[in-house]
């Protein structure tokens, strides 16, 4: 085909790409937002809270909001009405104290002397008994040497009430309230997205399909042969202003899909009735983000199908990535949901899947029957029988490059971007103490988490282990893993978060270091420092600083992607499962015989 | 104390360096007046393409040679006054030395074309060359580059990649033909066509022809043809650096004269990499080795000798590589562009015609002499091994797995090799040796 042609066909398939990408943004903006009694009564159930919702939101009833930010502000200060509320109804407060200090004989405090203070039958009085008896109940037939001291005490069990029980209970907590803010602007949605779904899905994702597969085909005319020209030109893939552009619109939707999901409800309705037709119930922003990340892998998985022909090795490995990307992290949990079975990613690992072990995913899949056990035993077999043993023959790739959905997005999507790591000795020694950092961490909660689901206390030295579990799903599962680990692709290349955060590829890398056949050989003397093998590596390994010297590459970190030896242009690096022996042998280059007979 | 100094920072003066330190504590310095730091010189085709950045082509990192102790000066060395022990720098005064190591590396092989210093007209060798060539390809549609050798082959790549026509002029009947042997010699001129490069055998360049700015519009061939063009690249080869030497009692011919200790006739001053010319090759080697490797070598060997171990200079047997477009060259041993008197050849191509394998033996005693590859990658050590331990070409046959170098899941061709050699009568008959079982390998048996 002619260059001219084939860029005439590039420009095209860009052109349609981009229609479905503005309107994609449009669409965010295509809704408006009608407020009915009927939403709150389907999503929330309790009755107090249900009267108390609907009487502050009344007086928007039959209002059109026509953005999601003045009606999202409208739940939240409705919201905040009844918390507020609720907590002065239900708050034990100083007269309350006092009555029960007033009671005690010599300042000695036992619950009935706080049952007798909230006899009765009104909801208040019940919520104050049995929440006292809940959280004061370690206080029975203690002794106090002061009427201060024993005002503090009980003031404190007040305020922990105030502060845990009654937005629980009785209110709106921070979860329930991000929950319910999402669903009650879904459900009020109204526009064409929500009349037209399909059409949305076609005129978006459908174009950007057609649009990316339409550029990216006039490859398959070229010559095999891996075309690395002008990726330090071209602004998208050299830090330019196009990939700063990509990198900010990746941040901000996974801020959005993660922190604010009640603004981007417009994009999951789109989905809905893909969803139906799979598991038979809406879509939530999770199948929405998984929809996505599948497409994403296809589509650029195409592009690497075509950009490595002529290296078998890239080929398959991408084949894999998007096979069980596809299969296990997108199908099969969805078709479990819809036979009622437990929701289960068959190849998420532990600590990478850090809620492995939380109380509700154990208690599901306990509760799941044979298959609820089965899963619970592959889980756990994974982590301590699969990633040793296949580490020590394959080396950590089985996962990182061809099973791990985290490592398929970077393998496909982020392909453009790899040569954008910092292979600095400095970045290395940064990445060892903040992976193995996170490994530690995610242990750590995890045992918390284990602790309490154990023993039923949720304190160990001053601890809350449900805290320390919710910061490690907000700083690291969310912020870590997701704004920084996709959003930096443009920036700090396609593997930040298996370089720097993900605690699985620690635990992968200490065994493929210490105990692996897996190490990337050296070609004799064959190598002249061209730099394509470091500059092309994800991970930011210095491959050419082991392969000048003739040095085998055994690095924790490495991925195993293949792509030094595939960029090599003297053929100097091959990946090899040979025996253990000799792995850690000296660097040899070859071809001086100058001092053959004296080393 | 000793102070070594060493004119270049190329992979032969920066090898030394690096290895002089290893062994010493002796003062280094390193001149040049072509970078602040070592980079791969190979590599410069690669950041005029765009796959990296001219930092990713610096093998180390700018904090490693003052944490080495290794004095960089960035300078013009305009005199060496050998009596005195002295180099006078543009610039920047003087430095005397106790050890003089001259990496002095090649310039681009001129041969007083008419033109050849006009605008738009160049070679290809260093840094500089690189930045001059960034200037000369703005607005080119065509050029013309003479001169089959492997920098003829990467200018045409890398001008290709600026959407720039190209016309290759090769004095031979096929490309690099007199190195390369005829089938691997059509093997790349086929591929270099592939890619649309214009290739024009047995052309020579006769001319280069200017307007009245000075700058090139075309070019005259040795048949009289005319070609329109805005750039010329002269890449018939280079040659020592020896400009230096001049007005200095060091002896030189083509390149600064060294014995085998890589010493000029001059205490105390050492030669290396492609400036160096020996007087007494090894067996098998020629006197001026202008290549990555044989620079490499001598700034090792030439290390030791310095750091008080006297050690000559004896490399190993050959081996080079190159790529030329996408297909991937090792040569490994003697292969030459025509068989020598006893010796007999094997040849075996793909069916694409883009991979080969020809192995040199002698006809006497089959004992392998040298191996090329193209579209394959062979392993080093077996190779070697093979060479030094006299194999014979059934041997090789019989054990041509262990050579093995390609990515896992290549197509594997060595069933398809071996077919074609049993059909050669060369006399046995070779059988493959049995595939280890899945499960052996595995277990790593």
């Amino acid at each position: 085909m002619k260059q001219s042609n084939m860029e005439f066909i590039r420009k095209a398939g860009l052109v349609v790409f981009m229609t479905g990408m503005v309107v994609f943004l449009a669409s965010f903006f295509l809704a408006k937002y009608s407020y009915t009694p009927e939403i709150v009564d389907i999503h929330v159930h309790e009755a107090e809270q249900n009267l108390l919702l609907k009487k502050e939101l009344e007086p928007n009833e039959g209002r059109i909001n026509n953005s999601n930010i003045s009606y999202v502000k409208m739940l939240s200060d409705a919201i905040a009405k009844v918390n507020k509320i609720q907590l002065e109804k239900y708050t034990i407060n100083n007269i309350d104290i006092n009555n029960i200090i007033n009671r005690s004989k010599d300042l000695k405090f036992s619950l009935s002397l706080a049952d007798s203070v909230f006899a009765g039958n009104s909801l208040e009085v019940v919520f104050k008994r049995e929440s006292f008896t809940a959280y004061g109940g370690w206080l029975d037939d203690r002794e106090f040497d002061s009427q201060a001291s024993m005002k503090e005490v009980l003031s404190g069990i007040a305020a922990n009430i105030s502060r845990y029980e009654i937005s629980g209970k009785k209110g709106f907590d921070s979860y329930r309230t991000k929950d319910l803010k999402y669903a009650l602007t879904k459900a009020a949605s109204v526009g064409p997205v929500r009349d037209h779904p399909l059409l949305f899905i076609f005129l978006t994702f459908g174009l950007c399909i057609i649009g990316a597969v339409i550029y990216l085909l006039p490859g398959i005319k070229e010559l095999p042969g891996i075309k690395n020209d002008h990726i330090f030109n071209n602004s998208m893939t050299s830090r330019g202003w196009l990939g700063i552009l990509t990198g900010s619109f990746l941040i901000i939707f996974y801020i959005l899909l993660y922190y604010l999901p009640e603004y981007m409800t417009n994009w999951i309705i789109m989905v809905d009735p893909l969803s139906m037709a799979l598991k038979g119930s809406e879509a939530g922003r999770f199948f929405l983000y998984g929809f996505i990340y599948t497409l994403a892998i296809l589509v650029m998985g195409v592009r690497m199908m075509i950009k490595y022909r002529g290296n078998t090795y890239q080929q398959i490995r991408t084949v894999s990535v998007m096979f069980f990307q596809t299969a296990f992290a997108f199908l099969i949990p969805e078709i479990l949901l819809r036979l009622n079975k437990p929701y289960f990613d068959f190849k998420n690992i532990w600590p990478l899947d850090y809620d492995f072990f939380f109380d509700n995913s154990l208690n599901q899949l306990l509760a799941g029957g044979t298959l609820g056990i089965f899963m619970l035993g592959w889980g756990i077999s994974l982590i301590i029988i699969g990633v040793p043993v296949m580490v020590y023959f394959f080396g950590k790739r089985w996962y990182c490059s061809w099973v791990c959905g985290c490592g398929g997005l970077a393998e496909t999507l982020g392909d453009p971007y790899r040569q954008l790591s910092d292979k600095s000795l400095h970045a290395w020694k940064i990445e060892r103490v903040v992976v193995n950092s996170v490994l530690v961490l995610a242990v750590v909660m995890t045992a918390g988490v284990l602790y309490t689901y154990w023993t039923g206390s949720s304190q160990i030295a001053g601890l809350n282990t449900y805290s320390v579990r919710e910061a490690y799903g907000f700083w690291i599962g969310a912020a870590f893993a997701g704004v920084v680990g996709t959003g930096f692709y443009p920036l700090m290349g396609n593997r930040v978060w298996c370089r720097f955060g993900c605690p699985l590829a620690a635990y992968l890398g200490i065994v493929q270091r210490f105990k692996s056949r897996f190490r990337i050989t050296t070609n004799g003397g064959q190598c002249m420092s061209c730099g394509n093998c470091s500059t092309y590596c994800e991970m930011g390994i210095d491959v050419r600083w082991y392969a000048q010297r003739g040095q085998n590459i055994i690095r924790s970190s490495c991925v195993g992607c293949g792509i030094c030896s595939a960029v090599c242009p003297r053929g100097v690096l091959k990946l090899e499962t040979g025996t253990e022996k000799g792995r850690f042998g000296k660097p040899v280059l070859l071809g001086n015989d100058s001092f053959r007979d004296s080393s | 104390m000793k102070q070594v100094v060493i004119i270049g920072n190329g992979i032969s003066g920066i090898t030394a360096a690096r290895n002089i330190r290893k062994l010493s504590d002796l003062e280094i310095t390193v001149i040049s007046a072509e970078t602040d730091y070592f980079f791969s010189r190979t590599a410069l085709m690669y950041v005029f393409m765009g796959h990296m950045k001219f930092e990713h082509i610096k093998p180390y990192e700018d904090w490693f040679w003052k944490k080495n102790n290794i004095n960089l000066i960035n300078a013009y060395v305009n005199k060496i006054d050998v009596s005195e022990k002295k180099l006078y720098l543009s610039g920047a005064g003087s430095i005397e030395y106790s050890i003089l190591i001259l990496a002095l590396g090649s310039v681009t092989q001129m041969f007083g074309w008419p033109g050849q210093d006009l605008k738009g007209v160049q070679g290809l060798y260093s840094y500089q060359d690189l930045v001059l060539m960034e200037e000369n390809v703005i607005n080119v549609k065509h050029a013309v580059i003479t001169g089959g050798g492997l920098i003829g082959v990467e200018m045409a790549e890398m001008l290709m990649t600026r959407g720039v026509h190209v016309t290759f002029l090769v004095r031979e009947k096929g490309y690099w033909q007199n190195l390369l042997p005829e089938e691997e010699s059509q093997l790349v001129s086929r591929h270099l066509r592939s890619h649309g490069v214009e290739l024009k055998l047995e052309s020579e360049l006769e001319k280069i022809i200017g307007d009245e700015n000075g700058h090139v519009v075309s070019v005259k061939t040795n048949h009289g043809e005319i070609l329109d063009c805005e750039f010329v690249g002269l890449t018939a080869g280079v040659k020592p650096n020896i400009k230096l030497l001049e007005e200095t009692p060091v002896e030189t011919s083509k390149g600064i004269m060294v014995d085998s200790y890589l010493e000029t006739s001059v205490e105390d001053i050492y030669a290396i990499g492609d400036c160096a010319e020996m007087r007494m090759p090894e067996k098998g080697r020629i006197s001026i080795e202008a290549v990555w490797y044989a620079g490499r070598m001598m700034g090792e060997t030439i290390a030791h000798t310095v750091s008080g171990h006297k050690t000559a200079y004896k490399p190993g047997k050959w081996f080079n590589s190159a790529k030329f477009f996408d297909i991937e060259y090792q040569t490994y041993g003697n292969v030459g562009n025509v068989l020598h008197a006893g010796e007999d050849k094997f040849y075996w191509e793909d069916a694409s015609g883009t991979r080969c394998l020809k192995l040199v033996f002698d006809k006497e005693t089959n004992i392998l002499k040298g191996i090329n590859v193209f579209g394959l990658r062979m392993r080093h050590e077996v190779c070697d091994r093979w060479l030094r331990e006299n194999r014979t070409i059934f041997y090789v046959m019989e054990h041509l797995k262990e050579a093995d170098f390609n990515p896992e899941f290549s197509s594997k061709f060595d069933r398809e090799i071996l077919d074609k050699f049993n059909d050669g009568g060369f006399g046995t008959e070779v059988v493959l040796r049995k595939n280890q079982s899945v499960l052996s390998k595995f277990l790593g048996f």
